[in-house]
């Protein structure tokens, strides 16, 4: 008999064991199980391996922004003390990192440089101050050449990109008919800015190879399965000769989905000097070489007719990237799904640039996008007179208005509706700038939000031993979603244990294959294959008490039946285990899945300075099953927090001149602080989603920024009449409109 | 040189390059302390010098001849964790748990100061500084979390101030 239980998501799954557990801790807002070792410094992050005759790598980055190194001066640093050598490999460095579950090999090569600070060299040294050293004063002698360094100037050369996980033009029926024939409409043009996922971890990688060739790399990866092949590709080894090590990642948002120049850098310099290398990047080199989200400009058109229903939809966008680098920030991903209309345009077009790879950021699509399109929408509600929440109620889609397929759940309104009623939204002066607390403007925004659900391959495999203890183990990771805790209550639940009695054992790709951390897919695609593995280890379970899988009560550690009742461990011999393994299937095609949610926010904007300062915060989510109550709540309130910084302070500023970040670390680019965030209030309500996987849960982790950055921005609307259409909503852009002081 | 960290006596020849933080991750093996970004803008590696909180990537090792350094592992253990680091796990007060170390560290020198009365940048008066979530989140605005526990980081620390008080 196989030990492998595999489910392809061709049918839904109606009756989750979830809810018929007797553990009673599935949900429970548990404490992270490994939150005592990272309060005490404790859990090991990659950079922080104690590895025997470890070599220093300081990565050297370009001083210019497009053009060819003609030489890398080895001879100008080898006299320092300390320094061991210089490597560098024009062929095999990475010029780009890779985007995530790719399995390919990223961009290669860096004699020709593509963008400014692309990292060509490494030196190595005996102790950090004197790489470091060294890799500052290096001479790279270099011809520059002309680049495309300016948004403003390129923006009419653009390109169709290839399909992304939307395709990049999209139309039906006729918007300019629409737009033309409507009672009331906008056409608005918003910008966002380039990001920065600004994970508090920088990029490091230590590269250990041992005699057989085979390589180990302790490296802050998201998705340890696919980057394994992403190096062993870049290196030209075979996929097995490939390990790497993740068991704790301090934060990700897209920028470790895929591998970055720093793990190609060590494992090249490792295996050339025969030790092991660290390479860690500074945080400068975080914001130059790894991975940016791209700036965008965004067209919105919305048509009614004269009944306020929604008749057209228009979201056309352009963003940036290198050339030859397919991705395009997908905008208009949520636009598809989440308004009616039967008269749609959502296109995405591509102006290439000499700046550095833009790719995936914390819900890459919906967080800049509903930033443009709830906020278009709150200015037709303004247009109308009508209130969003009545907007929504009157317009909300019964199917997919483009597949035409049913949604898996929808509870859009009702996140909008319980979201009014415990902020106080009936409070709300529509008419802005009416509202004063001393020298603060007060008002109040709302915006919706979408998170398109995924479903990856993922495995795991679930033991329990003879002292009847079970063991999770998967190459899935924990970048502070909370994966430990989740995994560990859904082997929990399922087999009758307390929390205590699981391990989770994560970040290893010796462990099975896993879907990892990215695109809030991880709890729904993990969880599902250990919810798998426990089906079938409750199976063997049934057998060896001699009873039916669903007459078995796990309990405690404890199973009953046909009242009996025999420990686990006894039953277990010297240990069972199984695998399980989820794959995606036909319900993605025949549910449109997503998540849902409203943002009600509160701002003061100081009549005298135009600073904006969030007052008050509430986010109503509906997400499929909430696995952890706590962990879910601190996702949304990560995610909403990343809203504040997107609508308020963080601005990725490219020198038009050079492509150089002009604020390439966290005194310049603000990410929000402290005291820039509330006491933010999130709800959840009550969901399953029998489509989305057997645990019935979505992702959560990009629901909390997506549709946030309007919301405020609605906000500032309603608290002084001035729409800034240009993110971030910093005060040089109200000042000059603020009433007289 | 001697220093004494988390209670233990140490002697080292530093480099007069290396930073306190590197002296502590690199030489030492004391890698609760974290490095974000090494310039003093995320306070990932605050540790406590003579009971104050310092960036400790902003400091030479060479200048701390016989101080008395508290570093996140010298606070509590995963077996008797300080009531800072009890009330951050229950308050879920982290996620990734990289800026951890130097928000507990930074919690415990920040209680301090209050205690000794020194007013924030949002205190109303200079002396008898009333202690709110206002003061929390500003006295805790040198630690940056990209994961934004923020709120939870305040309900764990009020309620450490609240249960000393
Ligand atoms: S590492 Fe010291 S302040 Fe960031
Ligand atoms: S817990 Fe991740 S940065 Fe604070």
């Amino acid at each position: 008999m196989s030990n492998t239980n595999s489910l392809k998501m061709d049918k839904p799954v109606p009756a989750s064991l979830l809810d018929s557990g007797s553990q009673g801790i599935i949900g429970r807002p548990l404490d992270r199980k490994e939150g005592p070792l990272k309060v005490t410094g404790q859990a090991t992050y990659s950079a922080e391996y104690q590895i025997p005759n470890l070599a220093y790598g300081y990565l050297v980055g370009t001083k210019f922004g497009r053009g060819k190194v003609t030489n890398v001066d080895a001879d100008s640093v080898r006299a320092i003390p300390g320094v061991i050598d210089v490597v560098t490999d024009f062929k095999t460095f990475l010029q780009n990192s890779q985007q995530g579950g790719e399995t390919s090999a990223p961009t290669q090569g860096v004699q020709d440089v593509h963008y400014f600070g692309e990292i060509v060299a490494i030196v190595l040294a005996e102790s950090y101050e004197a790489a470091r050293d060294a890799g500052i004063r290096i001479k790279v002698e270099y011809e520059e050449a002309e680049g495309r360094f300016d948004f403003e100037a390129h923006k009419d050369e653009t390109t169709k990109p290839p399909p992304n996980n939307i395709p990049a033009h999209f139309k039906q029926g006729d918007v300019e008919k629409a737009m033309a024939d409507a009672a009331t409409s906008v056409d608005v043009t918003y910008t966002t800015p380039s990001q920065n996922s600004s994970a508090m971890e920088p990029h490091a990688s230590i590269a250990v190879w041992d005699e057989d060739g085979a390589l180990t790399l302790y490296g802050s990866y998201q998705m340890p399965t696919s980057d394994k092949t992403q190096l062993a590709k870049s290196l030209g080894v075979k996929d097995k000769k490939v390990r790497i090590i993740a068991p704790y990642i301090g934060g990700g948002f897209g920028s470790k989905l895929g591998i970055a120049p720093e793990s190609v850098a060590a494992a090249v310099a490792a295996k050339q000097l025969g030790r092991p290398v660290k390479a860690v990047m500074t945080r400068p080199q975080v914001f130059e070489t790894t991975v940016r989200r791209s700036n965008t400009e965004q067209r919105v058109r919305f048509s009614v007719d004269g009944e306020g229903k929604l008749t057209g939809v228009g979201h056309e966008t352009l963003t940036s990237n290198l050339p030859g680098e397919g991705f395009f920030e997908p905008t208009g991903i949520g636009t598809h799904f989440a308004y009616s209309g039967e008269n749609r345009l959502i296109n995405h077009d591509l102006v290439e640039l000499d700046w550095l790879l833009s790719g995936s950021m914390r819900a890459p699509g919906e967080a800049v996008g509903m930033m443009a399109t709830e906020a278009a929408l709150d200015e037709l509600c303004h247009k109308l007179g009508v209130d969003p929440i009545d907007f929504w109620k009157q317009n909300e889609p019964s199917e997919d208005p483009e597949e035409k397929i049913p949604f898996s759940t929808r509870q859009l309104v009702r996140c909008l509706e319980e979201g009014a009623e415990s902020f106080g939204w009936s409070k709300r002066n529509a008419t802005p700038g009416q509202v004063r607390d001393g020298e603060w403007m007060i008002g109040m925004g709302v915006a919706a939000a979408v998170r398109t659900n995924m479903l990856m391959e993922s495995s795991a495999k679930v033991a329990i031993d003879a002292n009847g203890r079970a063991t999770v183990s998967s190459a899935m990771t924990d970048i502070g979603t909370g994966s430990y805790t989740i995994l560990g209550q859904i082997a929990g639940e399922l087999l009758g244990l307390p929390l205590d009695q699981v391990s989770v054992v994560l970040g290893d790709t010796d462990l099975p294959d896993a879907a990892g951390s990215g695109g809030s897919w991880g709890a729904g695609s993990s969880g599902s294959a250990v919810y798998l593995a426990c089906e079938m280890l409750r199976e063997k379970l049934a057998k060896a008490m001699g009873c039916d899988p669903e007459t078995l009560t796990l309990k405690d550690g404890q199973a009953i039946a046909d009242n009996r009742q025999v420990s686990l461990g006894s039953l277990v011999g010297d240990g069972i285990e199984a695998i399980g393994s989820i794959a995606p299937g036909k319900m993605e095609k025949d549910r449109k899945q997503s998540s849902y949610g409203a943002h009600f926010v509160e701002v003061g904007v100081n009549a005298t300075t135009g600073e904006v300062r969030v007052r008050r915060m509430l986010g109503v989510f509906a997400a499929g099953r909430i696995l952890n109550a706590k962990t879910a709540r601190s996702q949304c309130l990560g995610g909403m927090t990343f809203g504040i910084g997107a609508a308020l302070t963080e601005d990725l500023v490219h020198d038009p001149r050079n492509g150089k970040l002009v604020n390439h670390d966290l005194g310049e680019y603000h990410v929000p602080v402290n005291a820039d965030v509330p006491q933010i209030e999130v709800h959840f309500l009550e969901e399953r989603d029998q489509f989305a996987n057997p645990i019935h849960a979505k992702g959560i982790g990009e629901l909390g920024i997506s549709g946030c950055g309007a919301a405020i921005g609605n906000a500032v609307f309603n608290a002084t009449g001035i729409r800034v259409r240009d993110y971030p909503i910093t005060v040089d852009k109200l000042l000059d409109q603020l009433p007289p002081v | 040189m001697h220093f004494t960290i988390n209670g233990t006596a140490y002697t080292a020849e530093p480099d007069i390059r290396t930073s306190l933080l590197d002296l502590l991750r690199e030489h030492l093996g004391l890698t609760g302390s974290k490095k974000g970004c090494d310039h003093g803008q995320c306070g990932a590696c605050t540790v406590l010098v003579n009971g104050r909180r310092i960036n400790s990537c902003l400091s030479l090792a060479v200048m701390h001849q016989d101080d008395e350094i508290t570093t996140i592992e010298g606070l509590g253990t995963p077996e008797d964790l300080h009531p800072l680091q009890a009330a951050f796990v229950k308050h879920d007060g982290y996620q990734c748990g990289y800026c951890t170390p130097g928000q507990i560290c930074s919690a415990v020198g920040m209680l301090d100061e209050v205690k000794k009365g020194w007013p924030s940048h949002v205190s109303e008066t200079l002396g008898d500084v009333e202690f709110n979530d206002g003061e929390i989140s500003e006295r805790m605005s040198g630690n940056l979390c990209r994961c934004a526990a923020y709120p939870n980081i305040v309900d764990a620390i009020r309620d450490v101030a609240e249960a000393k008080a």
